[in-house]
């Protein structure tokens, strides 16, 4: 993407003040999207976004700086500000000379979503559009959506690292709103994967149309969710979301290094039930979270974080491995090189258990069966997290009964963590999220099976 | 500033017999001090630009943008609008906004201080907030974070049909997340200070609010579920707003996905609730004088005494809605087409004190803080709940802290069952202000 004499320079320029680390990274991103609303293709959006971040840390400050301008004098420019930035003394001159890292390669896009045209993506709207809404006439409005990336980056900095990385992202989802005596109820269905178009010779969109419209239709005799504390059941895929909140984000570096955590100082405890073993793996080809090099150009890695119950590590970036002497994980991420990269999760799941998933459910009497998860939230120092169930039931008698209506669930990380009870073979990755951190989204995947928390308070109204 | 209008109207020009076209353009400097250990942890000085290209065709709509300003780049986003229309079906309603005649307020959103105060003195202010934050109490025994942010915001809307404007805002403010501990337990609390002119910040301010929201929850404990009334903090009030305001859109309710759509001219609230969007109150940080399309923004009530009397249109909702806009067009920066939405809402305040507002109530919680709006909250349906923390209410006044609880019900029924509203309006860093509100009959969910 660059010439590599002009990486050097740059990085040069960047270390004159004395800096002890400076850092180059480039991104070239295009994006399209389309969107069919209100029974037409409304919209399609296309865009580009190019430019470089530098970054230079001397001592505990790190000085960055961005330009759009990517020719010899833009890049010194941002380099000269970033070291500015880093208040850093008088330096000598520094040469420096990168050179490419050896990355594990990797399935490119087999299908690029440049060599699509539009007329085939927009076809998938009508297509989704049309199923949802033959599902019934209570089927009142539908909005389906197809997005793609290609992303490429480049990393190069002062200790001679040099990475690249193409990174093609495509996605797709319906939702659905569905009209009846009890109001108004939604329905949603997404999948994103780290391909290119080829995510259709695998996807149904007519059946995710049909699959959203079922979920609204069926919320319409939702009745209003439990009140309390009580055993939850949360089906395969969704429960991902679930570990994100209550022990993910507790357990990236940067915020254990300020003591935002509950899992500060907890290496070697046993922090969960034995029967879990949380990974966050950005290796996991096609999975959402995937890339082949983080944004600071380290290989993707599988790290266990939890190992049978037991803490065996968090997740690192750069800036907080180089102060642990010890080498960053790969979870050094970034929104855009408008961004200072941090710990950031990638694809994160629980390996799967021996329950068979029927007997989760049988062994409970009464309870919440989690299908659908949404977004959740977390208070890493306090370990309190919430979740969002968008499609959920009553367990009776160790069956699945009536819907329940959307709301939150709430719990303590550490405290959850050691309230599972049951585990599942049925392992299952979930949908595509996007996690949000300090104002940065950052594509992510996670996954579990089938999977049962003795007592969970469930944010409802019903008593 | 004329330069970002010089591009905009060039774009402009380059329309096709037939074409419309409108350009926003847009140009950010934002710098960043973080403190950590009394000194800098990180600083960002960042410059950045871009375009949104909307072309509009025999009724079907294109867009595109891109980070940059060369020519290169403004033509390449016009072909690639042009093109992406020819994908899109028609919609009779589509279009530029056409100028109504509405003359722009004057609104002072530039403060010219800004350009003086030097990166010394921003750093220096990030680091006197974390001194602060960690000086305000002895039980504060660290900080997440402590922050100096500002930016100088330029952006210009040019469009085939003559509209031509632009307009220039600054905006800085300093916040502190603090972290709280006594017998092992920690807790977490945030403050800010807001503005125009960092000379008008005041950390020591946002220092204490962080420390007292931090250090009131040590020692919170769960409780059991229970039917009560609560006391929503203006922060909290003004997130709630947020949500009702989307309800409230042309969009949400041409495209059936509001509870509202039918609603218009019935009582949705309590009488004692007057809503109102205005972007021309100066006192508002989201306060601004020409929405996203570039018409001149207005004051629109929404819902009087109780009754809905209005929805927010853009110049698409409201030709459909064989209404005018109402000047709410707004926009997520150049990467997208401009929506509909509320600029700053606020509730008319009533005449009484968060504290005499709480001696009043026998058993409630007063709520300091809320999580996963995002995941527990659904805009279409109304359900409504959401994770809370904050002071449990006995007798009429405040009692021991909980937490880990959730708060549920429905956007209608929240609405219906406000008993009063405080004095206490403030403007927050979003879209709505805040104002203390209590509200009856809400269920908390606990042990």
């Amino acid at each position: 993407m660059l010439d590599h004499e002009l990486i050097n320079r740059t990085l040069s320029t960047a270390m004159s003040t004395g800096g002890d680390f400076a850092e180059v990274f480039v991104e070239d991103k295009r994006s399209s999207s389309a969107v069919l609303d209100d029974g037409r293709v409304e919209e399609l959006t296309s865009g580009r976004d190019r430019g470089a971040g530098v970054r230079v840390v001397v001592g505990d400050t790190t000085g960055f700086a961005h330009t759009a301008d990517l020719s010899e004098a833009g890049l010194r420019s941002a380099a000269e500000a970033a070291a500015t930035a880093a208040r850093g003394g008088g330096g000598g001159a520094k040469t420096i000379a990168v050179s490419p890292i050896e990355v594990a390669r990797r399935a490119p896009a087999r299908i690029p979503p440049e060599d699509v045209a539009k007329a085939t993506k927009v076809g998938l709207l009508t297509l989704a559009n049309e199923a949802a809404r033959s599902e019934g006439a209570a089927i009142s409005q539908v909005s389906a959506r197809y997005g793609d990336s290609r992303r490429r980056i480049l990393v190069a900095n002062s200790d001679g690292l040099l990475a690249e990385d193409d990174q093609v992202r495509t996605l797709f989802s319906v939702s659905c709103v569905a009209t009846g005596d009890t109001g108004l109820q939604t329905g949603r269905e997404s999948t994103g994967r780290t391909v290119g178009f080829e995510l259709f010779e695998e996807t149904d969109v007519e059946d995710m149309g049909r699959r959203a419209a079922q979920r609204a239709i069926t919320k319409l005799a939702a009745r209003p969710a439990p009140s309390g504390a009580i055993p939850v059941v949360v089906g395969p895929g969704g429960g991902g979301v679930l570990f994100h909140e209550a022990c993910g984000h507790g357990l990236e570096a940067d915020l254990i290094a300020k003591g935002a955590s509950v899992f500060a100082n907890r290496i070697g405890d046993e922090v969960a039930s034995p029967l879990v073993t949380l990974i966050d793996d950005g290796t996991m080809a096609g999975e959402w979270g995937h890339f082949a090099i983080d944004d600071e150009g380290r290989p993707a890695a599988h790290n266990v974080l939890i190992q049978d119950g037991v803490l065996t590590d968090y997740m690192w970036d750069q800036l907080r491995a180089r102060k642990e002497g010890r080498p960053s994980s790969g979870n050094g991420r970034r929104q855009s090189y408008q961004h200072l990269p941090m710990v950031r999760m990638t694809n994160t799941y629980i390996t799967a258990g021996q329950d068979d998933p029927a007997d989760i459910i049988a062994a409970t009497d009464h309870g919440v069966y989690v299908a659908q998860l949404g977004g959740g939230q977390v208070n890493t120092a306090t370990g309190d997290f919430v979740f969002g169930m968008t499609e959920a039931y009553l367990i009776e008698n160790g069956e699945i009964a009536e819907p329940i209506r959307e709301g939150n669930l709430i719990g303590n990380g550490p405290e959850v963590l050691t309230r599972i009870d049951m585990l599942g073979d049925d392992f299952q990755m979930g949908s595509p999220g996007t996690c949000g951190k300090d104002g940065q989204g950052v594509p992510v995947g996670d996954g579990t099976p089938t999977l049962r928390v003795t007592s969970l308070t469930v944010g409802g109204t019903a008593a | 500033m004329a330069e970002l209008l010089d591009i905009a109207r060039r774009v402009v020009a380059w329309a096709n017999d037939g074409e419309h076209i409108e350009a926003y353009v847009v140009h950010e400097r934002e710098t960043e001090a973080r403190a950590y250990g009394g000194s800098v942890e990180a600083f960002t000085s960042a410059e950045s630009q871009g375009i949104g290209v909307r072309v509009v065709v025999d009724g079907k709509q294109g867009f595109a943008y891109a980070g940059t300003l060369d020519d290169d780049a403004l033509q390449e986003t016009l072909r690639e609008a042009r093109d992406n229309a020819a994908f899109a079906e028609p919609d009779e309603f589509n279009g530029v906004a056409d100028p109504d005649g509405v003359a722009a307020v004057e609104l002072e959103l530039y403060a010219p201080g800004l350009d003086s105060f030097s990166t010394d003195d921003k750093v220096e202010l990030a680091i006197e907030l974390e001194r602060a934050t960690l000086a305000a109490d002895p039980r504060i025994c660290g900080i997440e974070s402590a922050e100096y942010i500002d930016s100088v915001y330029e952006s210009a809307v040019a469009t085939s049909t003559g509209i031509a404007v632009v307009e220039r805002e600054t905006g800085c403010y300093v916040s502190a997340y603090a972290l709280a501990e006594a017998d092992g337990e920690t807790q977490t609390g945030f403050g800010f200070s807001i503005g125009r002119d960092p000379r008008t910040l005041d950390p020591g301010a946002a220092a204490r609010d962080a420390a007292e929201r931090a250090t009131r929850l040590l020692g919170a404990s769960k409780p059991a579920s229970e039917r009560l009334t609560v006391v929503l903090d203006p922060w909290v009030t003004a997130q709630l707003l947020g949500i009702v305001g989307h309800t409230l859109t042309g969009e949400a309710v041409l495209k059936g996905r509001s509870m509202f759509a039918e609603r218009m001219g019935d009582m949705v609230a309590h009488p004692s609730i007057t809503l109102v969007d205005d972007p021309t109150n100066a006192a508002a940080f989201t306060a601004t004088a020409i929405d996203g399309e570039g018409l001149a923004t207005r004051r629109t009530p929404l819902i009087d005494n109780g009754v809905l009397t209005g929805f927010l249109h853009n110049s698409y909702s409201g030709r459909r809605a064989t209404a005018t806009s109402t000047g709410s067009a707004v926009r997520a920066g150049f990467k997208s087409a401009p929506g509909v939405g509320a600029q700053a809402l606020a509730l008319v305040p009533g005449d009484r004190s968060q504290e005499e507002l709480i001696a009043d109530i026998d058993n409630g919680f007063l709520v300091q803080g809320v999580a996963g709006l995002h995941s527990g909250v659904n805009p279409v349906s109304g359900d409504f709940s959401t994770g809370a923390e904050g002071l449990r209410i006995r007798n009429g006044t405040l009692a021991e802290p909980i937490r880990e609880v959730t708060i549920a019900s429905t956007v209608q029924r929240l609405l219906q069952d406000i008993i009063a509203i405080g004095d206490d309006l403030e403007w927050l860093p979003m879209s709505a202000a805040g104002v203390s509100l209590v509200v009856g009959d809400v269920t908390m969910s606990g042990a």
